[in-house]
């Protein structure tokens, strides 16, 4: 396992870790922008455009990105967070100049006007199926509460208004500043030729030039609130609350995820055997989240309506009750050795390292090996999860439930 | 590529069944016990998936904190379910954990507490699943499109029925533990890094002198053609469609598959371009297999909105339709270039690999070689498959939709 890392004249970054023994490869651009780099009119166009990318290039049609997909059995997708915007795909390494040169002409796409009026139609599509869906938007709506005025309370995918309202020429002009070449990172993992790929980027994008994007970073106020939905067709009532975490640069992060295990996994954690174990709740869990300038740590309870508030004060009981009775030691080991275990599981697919290696560089400008990334939750010393619980309870935080009815939590 | 299962018959009846993955950190099993929830006693529905529940509340000498103590702190990743004729576990671990969890699982399936004062703990356990999944109508709609094309035997839920989960008592799920978790028909299908020795001198161990039960009838399984709406207050018309095919002993299953690839497989198959990419009426379409007992369906999902639930079924209906006009060179060459990368990709998961070795040896008392998979893909051309296509033309239909818009099946389906 070998990483390697170059930056082409134009400022398109190209890495890859390399296991000569892997099967297959995975490659992928990732795009430095996302939901969080939008205006709040121009809310979802980077998902928009992350469609559109499929849509055809000046030497392709539609079905032709489609087809050739296809033909080299590649397993493809694309995703747009808060942060990024990432297509990606596995092949087996046979194909890697081919993968390589239709992944980059994905980033030039036509942009045609017909294509936008239909893609518009499937992400409204795509957005009623979500709102369909449990927890019925109430994420994004506690996105949106938590992070107030802050770009990163801006919905992913937009919302039918907007979507409806963006305008294809100013989408263009959008496409055109962010995915310039100094804003891209193609990252790969397996069974990867390094020197080809490098040389072959550099060729077909010798002409792009870099462009003058830079993210906009604040920090994010917060304050506590507390708001409910109603969503009549539902059956179960779904809550999420967040707090401030750490951003992804801090070096606290791994403590504050093995704190977030040793609460809240979904297995064997202090809220399953409060909760999911007695059977008083579906799932009741906790999670941590980074981002440039901040993080969350969420706390998620789906049950029935009326077992709502008891389990809310339960979990509250949990939490608050690390004052009385720290986290051992041996609950940290246990947390340790299932984060570890998972990685290490993940590792054997390239498709699984590529995410690692395409984040680690696109947004923390640093690779970690599997090994590292092993050490970096093994050293975690329990008295510094305990201190990152007593700053965890000091912190404000936004809860958001949705359920049948109203008024079902009060406190 | 030229790995080949190997495996061990108890004389008990449990078949172990692995494959040898040493490029591998990791090793997977899957256990398959003939406890599926087609052996519920009618009007139980929820017995088998409350039985698995409390089967893991302590087994051996461990208490049901012991157990997930143990397994977490060997950070085991596992999965149990229940299906129409089986209760599984699927776990995966580091390589160096096998032995050890492989113990708690024979435990589990052994020699389980089933505590009596955890009863009200797993009714509710299951009581809060199936609620949450009434709550997701893309999934509702499969489930009850299963209860219909399958009745009331075949077509029950893994998630069982309220009516069922209130009245299972401690008896039953000791009658029903006592009955089905037995070796008969037992399936332990291992694949990853293992050595092939030690496994079977460990599973002999474990297992070998595991008591056989009493033979377990099989009910043929039928499949009725019904149509069904259910009016709900959500955004989308979620469309449940089914059709017959044939089931994966077939021989002719690979020609089956074959024609499903081409209708859902990647962004250039038929159903993507005609429903998605055309006409922009879903986000979500997709066709996919299932085998139930000799009974072989495909199963077909599309959400749509706002009044177009109708059009996104008769655009569907033309689309599958649309087989029977032949199926293009490049739509063969891409289907064998996709079979050929995923056969590739399986051998970077053990998990994956230990549930496809599982179902091999469930529905044809073999593993099948990748090699073989391979020689079947390439046989295939245009016109076996059109060939196949008229041989076994969709029929059988069943249908249900869920949303504000009901819809409707045209004449002569």
């Amino acid at each position: 396992m070998e990483f390697k890392q170059v930056t082409l004249d134009n400022g398109l970054q190209v890495c890859a870790e390399v296991n000569p023994q892997a099967f297959s490869q995975s490659l992928g651009y990732f795009v430095k922008t996302g939901a969080r780099d939008e205006t709040p009119e121009m809310a979802g166009v980077s998902h928009f455009l992350e469609h559109m990318v499929f849509k055809g290039t000046n030497g392709r049609s539609a079905e032709d990105v489609n087809r050739e997909l296809d033909e080299l059995g590649s397993q493809s997708n694309a995703y747009t967070s808060e942060d990024q915007t990432v297509f990606y795909l596995s092949v087996i390494p046979e194909f890697q100049e081919h993968a390589t040169e239709l992944l980059t002409d994905l980033m030039r796409p036509a942009l045609r006007d017909a294509d936008f009026e239909t893609e518009r139609q499937v992400i409204l599509e795509e957005i009623a199926m979500y709102d369909d869906s449990p927890p019925y938007g109430a994420m994004e709506r506690c996105m949106e509460e938590f992070f107030g005025s802050h770009p990163l309370s801006t919905r992913v995918l937009g919302t039918p208004h907007t979507v409806s309202q963006l305008d294809t020429d100013l989408m263009r002009g959008y496409h055109h500043q962010r995915y310039a070449p100094d804003n891209l990172c193609f990252a790969a993992a397996g069974n990867v030729d390094f020197n080809a790929l490098v040389m072959q980027i550099d060729k077909l994008t010798k002409s792009w030039k870099p462009g003058s994007f830079a993210r906009q970073k604040s920090k994010p106020i917060f304050k506590s609130s507390e708001l409910e939905l109603r969503h009549p067709p539902a059956i179960q009532q779904y809550t999420f609350q967040m707090t401030p975490g750490i951003d992804r640069f801090d070096p606290n992060r791994h403590a504050w995820r093995l704190m977030a295990t040793v609460l809240g996994d979904d297995s064997g954690s202090r809220m399953f055997w409060a909760l999911t174990d007695p059977g008083l709740a579906e799932s009741a869990g906790m999670f941590a989240q980074e981002y440039d300038e901040c993080g969350i740590v969420g706390l998620y309870l789906t049950c029935a309506p009326d077992e709502t508030q008891n389990n809310w004060d339960l979990m509250r009981d949990v939490v608050e009750n690390v004052r009385a009775e720290p986290i051992t030691e041996k609950e940290l080991e246990i947390a340790k050795n299932k984060i570890c275990s998972g990685s290490i599981l993940a590792s054997e697919r390239p498709g699984n390292r590529l995410f690692t290696v395409g984040n680690g560089i696109s947004l923390r400008g640093k690779y970690e090996s599997l090994e590292q990334s092993l050490e970096n939750y093994r050293r975690v010393d329990v008295d510094v999860v305990n201190a990152a619980l007593v700053e965890y309870l000091q912190r404000p935080s936004v809860r958001v439930t949705v359920g049948p009815e109203l008024n079902v939590l009060t406190a | 590529m030229a790995e080949t299962a190997r495996v061990h018959q108890l004389s008990n009846g449990l078949t172990l069944v692995a494959e040898s993955m040493p490029w591998l950190r990791s090793a997977a099993f899957t256990i398959l016990l003939p406890a599926g929830t087609s052996r519920e006693p009618e009007g139980l529905q929820g017995l088998c998936g409350m039985t698995v529940e409390l089967a893991q509340r302590g087994a051996g000498d461990r208490d049901s904190r012991g157990i997930i103590e143990a397994l977490d702190h060997m950070g085991v990743e596992r999965s149990c379910a229940a299906s129409t004729f089986h209760t599984s576990f699927s776990v995966a671990m580091v390589a160096e954990a096998l032995p050890e969890t492989l113990s708690i699982y024979a435990d589990i399936v052994r020699r389980p507490h089933l505590p009596e004062d955890e009863l009200e703990e797993s009714r509710q356990t299951a009581m809060q699943e199936l609620m949450s999944l009434e709550d997701d109508p893309s999934q509702k709609v499969f489930t009850e499109l299963k209860k219909l094309r399958y009745g009331s035997i075949h077509g029950r839920s893994p998630y069982g029925a309220m009516e069922g989960i209130e009245k299972v008592s401690h008896a039953d799920i000791k009658k029903f533990l006592k009955a089905h978790y037995i070796p008969n028909e037992a399936i332990l299908a291992v694949a990853g890094n293992f050595d092939w020795d030690k496994l079977c001198r460990e599973v002999d161990r474990l297992f070998g002198d595991w008591k056989p039960g009493k033979p377990l009838a099989k009910e043929p399984v039928e499949v009725k053609t019904i149509k069904q709406h259910i009016e709900h207050e959500s955004s989308q018309t979620h469309i449940a469609l089914a059709y017959s095919c044939v089931p994966y002993p077939h021989p002719d299953y690979y020609e089956s598959r074959g024609l499903i690839s081409v209708l859902s497989d990647g962004m250039s198959s038929r159903l993507f371009t005609e429903v998605r990419e055309k006409r922009g009426l879903v986000y979500a379409v997709s066709a996919s297999s299932q085998t139930i007992g000799d009974k072989g369906s495909v199963l077909t999902y599309a959400g749509t909105t706002g009044g177009r639930a109708q059009e996104t079924l008769d655009v569907t209906l033309e689309t599958i339709k649309s087989l029977n006009n032949g199926i293009s060179e490049g739509e063969l060459a891409r289907l064998k270039a996709r079979v050929k990368s995923s056969l590739v990709m399986e051998q970077e998961s053990s998990s994956s690999r230990s549930s496809q070795v599982a179902s091999d040896w469930f529905y044809l008392k073999r593993v099948v070689p990748r090699q073989e998979v391979i020689d079947k893909i390439a046989s295939l051309s245009c016109e076996s498959l059109l060939k196949h296509h008229r041989e076994y033309p969709p029929s059988g239909w069943s249908l249900v939709s869920m949303g504000p818009e009901s819809v409707e099946l045209p004449d002569g389906i």
